[in-house]
């Protein structure tokens, strides 16, 4: 029921106008951008059709194009930094919320926060000029001259490429495994865990029987935003990945991914050219959007029992004003009780 | 003052969603006089409290049917301005809510929404309604000083001056004393006895002593229905309804 | 039986370990990173490298100062076109949570927030420096904008949510408007936690730089017109990070370093905010 409101007070007439055009603002902005994505890229996409996904050519001289190998080098790149990433992050969470003694807890979970406040351009930097010549004298010369009898490990390695990639996006995407597992624990309940120890469990006995299989579904949520924040992310692996548009086994090949393809052609790509860069775009909007989609439905049904109208959300924003110092406190109680 | 009928309750009902809180209210409040409503939580007095100056409306699955009359005017009506029916009907709430302001604001905050800008006027009107709420000699040096940082009764006190700042006809009290000591809730009494004279007040409390002790008339809810009005004296003594007499005998709520 | 309860406690000790372990890498990540920045920055920067244009390409020397003209502008213009609407959007949810334009706003929110930025900048080049036919500042400081909306209309929704209830109840008690209860009472009392809001949005935008790469360009002269390309911090970087001399490299670890004490700043004030208001 509203109110009706006769008053002498100018604004407000229009005040939940305002207010509410501001909203319909969003929506039109987050509706219309696939559109507006779209409508570049449909000179591409009416030329190439379906065949863009499967060729491998990319041939500004001939005007031909395809994204195989950018799309091979985002999925590739993304699901091997998220399998790093995983272990490292939940581990991370793990001892954040389990292990770490309550004053170290804060500032260690504060700093892998401030690494996602680090510029991407500013990890590509670190990732090319410090990274990668550290792997290709050491990690990647090793790989190549024992093991380049595999087509995993096959050189020449320059420093730049995949492994370098995938490395920078591990380190990348961590924060967000971390912040986001982190704050799905601290749902399990606390009554939960008193039980366990009660029974003369031990730590991670409840760590593996009460709080991961309490966070499962958030857990997961975690890593596919993760793995949204990986194939998205665009500078730092156009940096670090080679840009070279081939499909190769080796770890240690330079290769390409959608997003790197996107910004180290675009500022000379015109006509045909600059609309297959945005049918790249389209394709990577699609996947990253469908997985972000689900990783937010997983998150939130996890955190459904934190509190009615306190939804989860991605990475910083949240993290800063979270419930985490309230459950903190109460855990204190937990390592006296052992 | 004259006691005349103020507000006037017809067949109210109202409904959260399917569920129905208020069923067939039939009141009489009178000016200059203090008016208490009891009965167990959730009988429906704080909605029906809250009914009397729509601050119910907030609440998006409340729907109402039936007549409030202020004054001989249905609140209800399409034409009621609510902004000016709540300037004339007050509110005072059960957890002081004092604003994160300074005291001088908080008083000033009504006078200003409703469009006094003049320094002066503000002044008088700050310093005339702590007086009228019994607490000026208490803050009258430190005005500038935050609302928070006063005793739980200095800022229940200082609500009710909040209230008083926009010359209200009637001041509705919602379990104004149950998060006070019983020094603090002995002041606010004392309080709502002298402000009868000019303002006509509904109190909600489940402090059965209470409402004995400040009211003229009570009136008796149980589950969403008045069961019983009468001059209080008469309400506490000789019951007509049994329900009555159980609740005041603490048979049960 | 006792041999039991040794093997569990001292698996439960490894798998402790390992997690200690794990921590520690991560926060090793970003020390390393940040040593870099810093070890390398330091050796660069100085007075005349934030003040003075690039020097000619095939020179050395020269500074950054267009980059941070042109960062700041986007950057300040971001932040002023998305803080009202934000805001209103924000005030707009806090009015009407559970409304069917509010469900739809909020949800269209949080898959602006999960859009890479790229896909952003793609946006804005189609809608704006196609139409116009040229990159620029503007461009550049609308793709911000659009980066940084979903944030602070998050985080503001937030923070109205924690003004305690009984505020706004006894605003409106008193005969104030929705309008005037909202700017008078709830806004002020959030005023600390929406600048928060704000600054994380604002450090975000800062390291931006596909977008502005996508929409602003780069330049290499001082910000004479919004309606030109502008150099920024972020590009610069990357430019200069791929570059074959040595110089820019150099340089770029400068850039970097400015950009990465500004956003710190941001976040570690916003951090120590948030604990002084915990603490209160």
């Amino acid at each position: 029921m509203r109110e009706k409101i006769v008053t002498k007070d100018p604004g407000e007439g229009i005040f939940p106008h305002v207010t509410a055009m501001a909203a319909i603002l969003i929506i039109l902005l987050s509706g219309s951008i696939f559109f507006v994505v779209l409508s570049g890229a449909m000179p591409a996409l009416k030329k190439f059709k379906l065949s863009f996904i499967f060729s491998t050519i990319w041939d500004p001289v001939l005007d031909i194009y395809g994204a195989a190998p950018a799309i091979y080098g985002t999925a590739v790149s993304s699901f091997l930094a998220l399998l790093i990433a995983a272990p490292l992050g939940v581990g991370t969470a793990i001892f954040l919320t389990e292990l770490a003694p309550g004053w170290l807890r804060k500032p260690v979970s504060y700093m892998v926060e401030l690494l996602a406040a680090v510029p991407s351009v500013v990890f590509g930097l670190w990732g090319l000029l410090v990274l990668a010549p550290w792997l290709r004298k050491g990690v990647g010369l090793f790989l190549d001259e024992k093991f380049g009898f595999i087509p995993l490990f096959r050189g020449p390695f320059l420093g730049v490429g995949m492994l370098t990639g995938t490395l920078v996006l591990t380190i990348m995407i961590l924060p967000t495994v971390t912040a986001i597992s982190r704050e799905v624990m601290l749902t399990v309940p606390l009554d939960q865990r008193e039980g366990m120890f009660a029974l003369g469990a031990t730590r991670w006995e409840v760590i593996r029987k009460v709080i991961l299989p309490g966070s499962k579904v958030g857990i997961v949520g975690a890593l596919l935003l993760g793995l949204g924040r990986a194939m998205g992310e665009a500078m730092a692996v156009t940096m670090v990945i080679g840009n070279t548009f081939i499909i190769s086994p080796s770890l240690l090949s330079p290769a390409q991914t959608l997003s790197s393809l996107i910004v180290s052609e675009f500022p000379e790509a015109y006509g045909m050219q600059l609309s297959a860069l945005m049918l790249l775009g389209l394709i990577l909007f699609a996947i990253t959007l469908a997985i972000n989609i689900i990783a937010l439905i997983m998150v939130n049904r996890s955190a459904a029992r934190l509190k009615a109208g306190k939804e989860l959300v991605p990475v910083q924003i949240s993290m800063p004003y979270g419930e985490g110092a309230l459950v903190l406190v109460k855990k204190k109680n937990l390592s006296k009780m052992e | 003052m004259e006691n005349s009928v103020k507000i006037v309750t017809e067949k109210l009902n109202l409904y959260y969603g399917n569920f129905q809180a208020l069923k067939e209210v039939n009141l009489e409040v009178c000016s200059g006089k203090v008016t208490a409503l009891i009965g167990p939580s959730g009988c429906g007095k704080s909605t029906f409290l809250r009914s009397l100056n729509r601050l119910n409306d907030l609440i998006d699955s409340v729907r109402v049917e039936g007549e409030v009359r202020i004054d001989g005017e249905n609140i209800y009506d399409k034409s009621c301005d609510v902004v000016r029916l709540r300037k004339k009907v007050g509110m005072v709430f059960q957890k002081a809510n004092p604003f994160p302001k300074s005291i001088y604001e908080n008083v000033a905050y009504g006078p200003r929404i409703h469009g006094v800008r003049d320094k002066k006027v503000l002044d008088r009107i700050v310093e005339k309604s702590l007086r009228e709420a019994a607490l000026w000699e208490e803050v009258k040096d430190n005005l500038s000083r935050s609302a928070l940082r006063l005793s739980g009764g200095q800022q229940q006190r200082l609500c009710i001056a909040r209230v008083l700042a926009v010359e209200p006809e009637v001041v509705l009290m919602d379990e104004p004393t149950s998060a006070l000591d019983p020094i603090a809730t002995q002041k606010i009494e004392d309080l709502i006895r002298a402000l009868k004279q000019k303002f006509t007040i509904v109190i909600v409390t489940h402090n059965m002593q209470q409402a004995a002790r400040v009211s003229d008339i009570t009136a008796f809810f149980l589950n969403g229905e008045i069961v019983e009005v009468g001059n209080t004296g008469l309400l506490f003594t000789q019951p007509v309804d049994q329900r009555t007499e159980d609740y005041i005998t603490g048979k049960f709520g | 039986m006792l041999k039991r309860k040794t093997y569990r406690k001292w698996n439960s000790r490894i798998a402790e370990a390992i997690c200690t372990v794990f921590s520690f890498i991560a926060v090793l990540a970003l020390v390393i990173i940040v040593y870099y920045v810093f070890q390398r920055g330091f050796q660069v920067i100085s007075w005349s490298f934030f003040t003075s244009l690039p020097a000619p390409v095939g020179q050395t020397g020269g500074g950054i100062g267009n980059a941070i003209v042109g960062s700041l502008v986007m950057v300040s213009l971001g932040t002023l076109c998305s803080v009202p609407i934000g805001m209103a959007a924000a005030i707009y949810l806090y009015e009407n949570p559970y409304s069917r334009l509010a469900l739809v706003t909020r949800f269209a929110n949080k898959v602006l927030t999960g859009i890479p930025t790229l896909i952003i900048g793609l946006y804005i080049y189609i809608l704006i420096v196609l139409r116009i036919g040229s990159y620029s500042a503007l461009a550049g400081s609308i793709s911000l904008a659009v980066v940084m909306l979903p944030i602070i209309t998050l985080s503001a929704e937030e923070m109205l949510r924690l003004v305690p209830e009984s505020w706004r109840d006894a605003s409106l008690a008193l005969g104030a408007t929705r309008r005037q209860t909202i700017m008078r009472v709830v806004l002020p009392a959030s005023a600390g936690g929406l600048t928060v809001g704000v600054m994380l949005a604002v450090a975000t935008a800062a390291g931006q730089t596909a977008p502005v790469l996508l929409t602003a360009l780069s330049s290499r002269f001082w910000l004479a017109s919004l309606g030109q390309p502008s150099a920024s911090l972020p590009v610069l970087i990357y430019t200069y990070a791929v570059s074959p001399f040595t110089d820019w490299q150099n340089q770029a670890w400068g850039a970097a370093l400015s950009l990465i004490i500004f956003i710190f700043i941001l976040n570690i004030s916003a951090q120590v905010f948030i604990a002084l208001r915990q603490r209160r």
